[in-house]
């Protein structure tokens, strides 16, 4: 009977040990979540704009005129190839935002780790039975159903394992929960069946309807079939974006693996995320959340432009710089786009 | 186990002298023993059945669907879609598609894992384990079974019925609303929908009826701490059933009646809200997931012990593992909604709780190990699928930790990773649990010893096609290929390529499952009451094979004095 007592006793105390484990996270996260709100409230460092920079940074833009589409580059914002390079079809796309490069360390660095440790770790204990306990080198198998001290080891290491995991998986959490500065560019991307539709509210509700090409066009342009698109979400690189999703018929999701980046596009919400993109490129993505018949046919392709040039894409577009008279577009004079640009520049 | 077979004394009760049940093997006729069973063993024979049938059909439909991915652009789909008969153009070819997916995901829950692991191996041997003659509600017993079959019915006739874009319910098996709602016209859906709530009445019914006979009616003497393993796991999954189901058959409700008397409980317009569905659904299908693993877990606990000549290591800690995952798995639903614009507190939580199901899960495994140390390990059939169970388990619970995280899953989200890592703990999890039930369990329910070769060859032509089918997934996922998608870039050909070769290993090795069968049924060896010798100890090993048609009607005394956990060592 004691030692039945034992036993109950050893279970209770497992299951207190794994309740622990539910609150040791977020005790972690009580501590974690303090050392990155200075960062949140530093980030509107909106004064200080070197004014001098913006005329040189919008003098090409204003000569660019019209606008051309970026060319992509070969596995940078897309998926590779396993003819194009097997061990980077095996893993993550490269990262262009600061949450994904920690997000990727996070994964390559401490997950995978973990995680293959441990499988090998089952294999090898079972091949190790395999060849130490068979019927032939092992006839008389032992009577032992308990050992205290393992079953403790065995429930107590896992726990610790998992906070050492929670401690950069909640740093990871509140920095993508940071809340966008106040001039962050706001953009909002409204699926449709099955199409996407980006708006800039802050820009003169420039409209842009984005559709995918289809696999000859796409070809021809040099870029990827399936994720190539007529229109493309064009953002300035470098500066923080305030991506907004919502839905006009039924959920779809807004989703950028090179910048680590999903939301769902749910009817009658508005979800909202920061985004950086850290360098100008074009970055592809796909709707991920099931939406019917051509749910495969809507991708996504964002262009991050420097400043300037997103400026002047915002021109073409018969759009204005938040603070510009929205009034006029095409008649806007160049100093005026260049003191627009002023503030993005300076980020 | 405790129970031994010389642990027990058939209790020959002196009063027990009415001739009512004189004739233990008296059958009734045809239909009336098929068709309005009260029977146990025959109904769980049923479910087994119906389960392999539908396995049959939602394996079909994987490989339509792994033979359509193994290229790029659309091959196949056209001609599916004018197969089912709906029209010649793409949207209808792509519904195709959706409409595979859901039926798969549908079919493999619904009316495979679950009648086969609960409806026929629960049926069949938690009666037999605790020593009773059968069910505590054999007529209930039969209601339910024939519920699930409608069940299926109804949802292969939604395949021949429009459904918005073409024929059959498009929705994914998760059936969110709106797509399922306002985005899918026509009465596909809504036998889609009829289709879960009569297999979900005939799972909630098949869960009281398992919860009232393990509470009532043990053998004498059979403790709940002596119960073997797998009884455990059945009144666990028997509760989360009875738990969940009813808010499933709620929020399915809800869709019905969006869909056809006007109600906007998920329609933003009338100030209803899509992401409530979503909550109600997971709170459900989380807990679905652990329905569908736990009785695995049991099974792979007796089979373990018996062929390594050893109890159990840590009962208690196996029995109370399965109670805290079944607790646990309540409250971490939204893990599967990480994107669909959850609070950072909210998501926090859901990540730490999730990861804290690692833990109870990791006592398991480590338990199966230390259960064969020092054993005395003989590989049978069911021996080898259970040791193919605790790795690929293992494979599949580690990048359930992954995706544990809430940052880390804003990625791997919706993408094939997910795809491997669920089809890692089911169809490698809980497949092989089933597969290795079955081997050990075969010779008892048919009376007939199958082939170990075949049972063998089945294993590893199995075991390499199924990680050659998933495994490259990982790889398409973390590259950002998206779940559900009858066509992708090109750039995602090569592991697509793989997987399908794998699915053509894995269908191929199903050819050893169905050829020893039909060897066994016609050609095997009779079976001994217990073939697997001195380590099968639980009471269904001391029944003749097959057992009875009534068994037990005098019941036996579990006279072990040894408790469970007092196994002294046998040279003293």
């Amino acid at each position: 009977m004691g030692q039945r007592h034992t036993r109950m006793k050893n279970a209770i105390l497992a299951a207190i040990a794994a309740g622990l484990a539910a609150f040791a996270p977020l005790s972690v996260a009580a501590q974690v979540a303090p050392t990155t709100t200075p960062v949140e409230a530093t980030a509107p460092a909106a004064e200080a704009a070197p004014a001098t920079a913006a005329p040189a940074d919008a003098a090409p833009a204003e000569a660019a005129g019209t606008y051309t589409p970026m060319a992509p580059t070969k596995g940078k914002g897309m998926p590779t190839s396993y003819e194009d390079g097997a061990l980077k079809s095996m893993t993550f796309q490269d990262q262009y935002s600061e949450n994904g490069k920690y997000a990727q360390w996070m994964h390559d660095g401490i997950l995978m780790p973990v995680i293959t440790a441990i499988s090998l770790l089952v294999l090898g204990l079972l091949l190790y039975v395999v060849v130490r306990f068979n019927r032939i080198r092992n006839p008389v198998a032992s009577r032992t159903t308990h050992n205290t001290a393992i079953e403790v080891i065995w429930t107590i290491v896992p726990v610790i394992i998992l906070v050492v995991i929670a401690v950069p998986s909640i740093t990871l959490l509140a920095r993508q929960y940071e809340t966008p500065p106040a001039d962050a560019v706001t953009i909002k991307a409204t699926g449709y069946q099955w199409y996407w539709g980006y708006t800039y509210p802050d820009h003169g509700e420039i409209e842009v309807i984005s559709n995918m090409l289809d696999e000859g066009e796409a070809v021809r342009r040099g870029e990827p079939g399936q994720l190539a698109v007529d229109n493309r979400m064009v953002v300035p690189a470098g500066v923080p974006l305030r991506i907004q999703t919502t839905a006009s018929d039924v959920i779809h999701a807004f989703a950028v693996p090179s910048l680590w980046f999903k939301m769902d596009a749910v009817p009658g919400r508005l979800n909202e995320k920061l985004l950086t993109i850290e360098e100008p490129g074009v970055y592809y993505g796909q709707c991920s959340e099931l939406c019917g018949a051509r749910h495969a046919y809507m991708p996504i392709a964002i262009e991050a432009l420097p400043p300037a040039e997103f400026a002047a894409w915002v021109k073409a577009q018969g759009g204005s710089m938040p603070g510009e008279e929205a009034a006029a577009p095409a008649a806007a004079p160049a100093v005026d786009a260049a003191a627009a640009a002023a503030p993005a520049a300076a980020r | 186990m405790a129970t031994t077979a010389e642990g027990f004394d058939a209790h020959h009760d002196q009063g027990h002298g009415h001739d009512a049940h004189d004739h233990a093997d008296h059958k009734p006729g045809f239909f009336a023993r098929w068709f309005m069973s009260t029977n146990h063993k025959d109904i769980g024979t049923m479910y087994l059945i119906f389960a392999i049938i539908a396995g049959i059909v939602g394996g079909a439909i994987s490989g339509i669907m792994r033979v359509e991915l193994a290229e790029p652009e659309i091959q196949y789909l056209q001609w599916w879609a004018q197969f089912m008969g709906g029209g010649n153009d793409l949207n209808t070819a792509l519904h195709m598609w959706n409409v595979f997916i859901t039926a798969h995901g549908l079919i493999m829950v619904f009316f495979m894992v679950m009648p086969a692991m609960i409806g026929g191996f629960g049926n069949w041997f938690v009666p037999l384990m605790i020593g009773a003659p059968d069910m505590a509600f054999p007529r209930m017993n039969n209601v339910s079974f024939w519920l699930t079959v409608a069940g299926f019915f109804s949802l292969l006739f939604s395949l021949f019925v429009p459904g918005g874009t073409g024929p059959g319910a498009g929705t994914g098996w998760t059936v969110y609303a709106p797509l399922s709602t306002s985005g899918s016209v026509g009465p596909a859906v809504d036998f889609a929908i009829f289709s879960l709530h009569l297999a979900g009445a005939g799972s909630i019914l098949g869960a009281t009826n398992f919860i009232t006979t393990i509470f009532n009616m043990r053998a004498p003497g059979m403790t709940l701490h002596k119960m073997p393993l797998f009884v455990w796991s059945v009144l666990v999954t028997a509760f989360l059933l009875l738990l969940a189901l009813p808010v499933l058959a709620a929020a399915i409700t809800m869709l019905l009646t969006d869909r056809n008397f006007g109600t906007t409980f998920f329609n933003p317009a009338g100030g209803g809200d899509p992401v409530l569905y979503q909550h109600l659904f997971w709170f459900f299908g989380h807990p679905e997931v652990y329905i569908m693993i736990l009785p695995g877990f049991g099974m792979i606990s007796q089979i373990i012990a018996t062929f390594s000549k050893k109890p159990v290591f840590g009962y208690l800690g196996m029995a109370y593992a399965m109670v805290a995952i079944g607790v646990v798995g309540f409250i971490v639903w939204a893990h599967h909604m990480y994107t669909v614009g959850l609070d950072v507190n909210t998501k926090m939580y859901f990540t730490a709780a999730t990861m804290v199901i690692a833990v109870p899960t990791g006592v398991k495994i480590f338990s199966w190990i230390a259960t064969m140390w020092g054993g005395s390990l003989s590989f049978k059939s069911p021996m080898v699928w259970s040791m193919g169970f605790i790795f690929l388990f293992t494979v599949g619970g580690v990048t359930g930790v992954v995706l544990a995280n809430g940052g880390i899953d804003d990625n791997l989200h919706d993408t094939y990773y997910v795809v491997a890592h669920f089809h890692y703990v089911l169809s490698m999890g809980a497949v092989f649990s089933m597969f290795a039930g079955f081997y050990y369990w075969f010779p008892k329910m048919s009376g007939r010893m199958h082939s170990e070769l075949l049972s063998h060859l089945h294993f590893w032509t199995f075991f390499i096609g199924v990680n050659v089918i998933f495994f490259p997934q990982h790889f398409l996922g973390m590259q950002g290929m998206p779940r559900r998608y009858p066509d992708y870039a090109e750039a995602f050909t090569f592991w697509h390529q793989v997987s399908t070769y794998g699915y053509y290993i894995m269908a191929g090795s199903m050819v050893f499952f169905f050829v020893n069968i039909a060897y066994a049924l016609l050609a095997g060896k009779k079976a001994a009451a217990n073939p697997w010798g001195e380590g099968a100890t639980t009471l269904e090993w001391t029944l003749p094979s097959p057992p009875p048609y009534h068994q037990f009607e005098t019941l036996p005394v579990i006279t072990d004095a040894h408790d469970y956990h007092d196994h002294r060592p046998v040279t003293a």
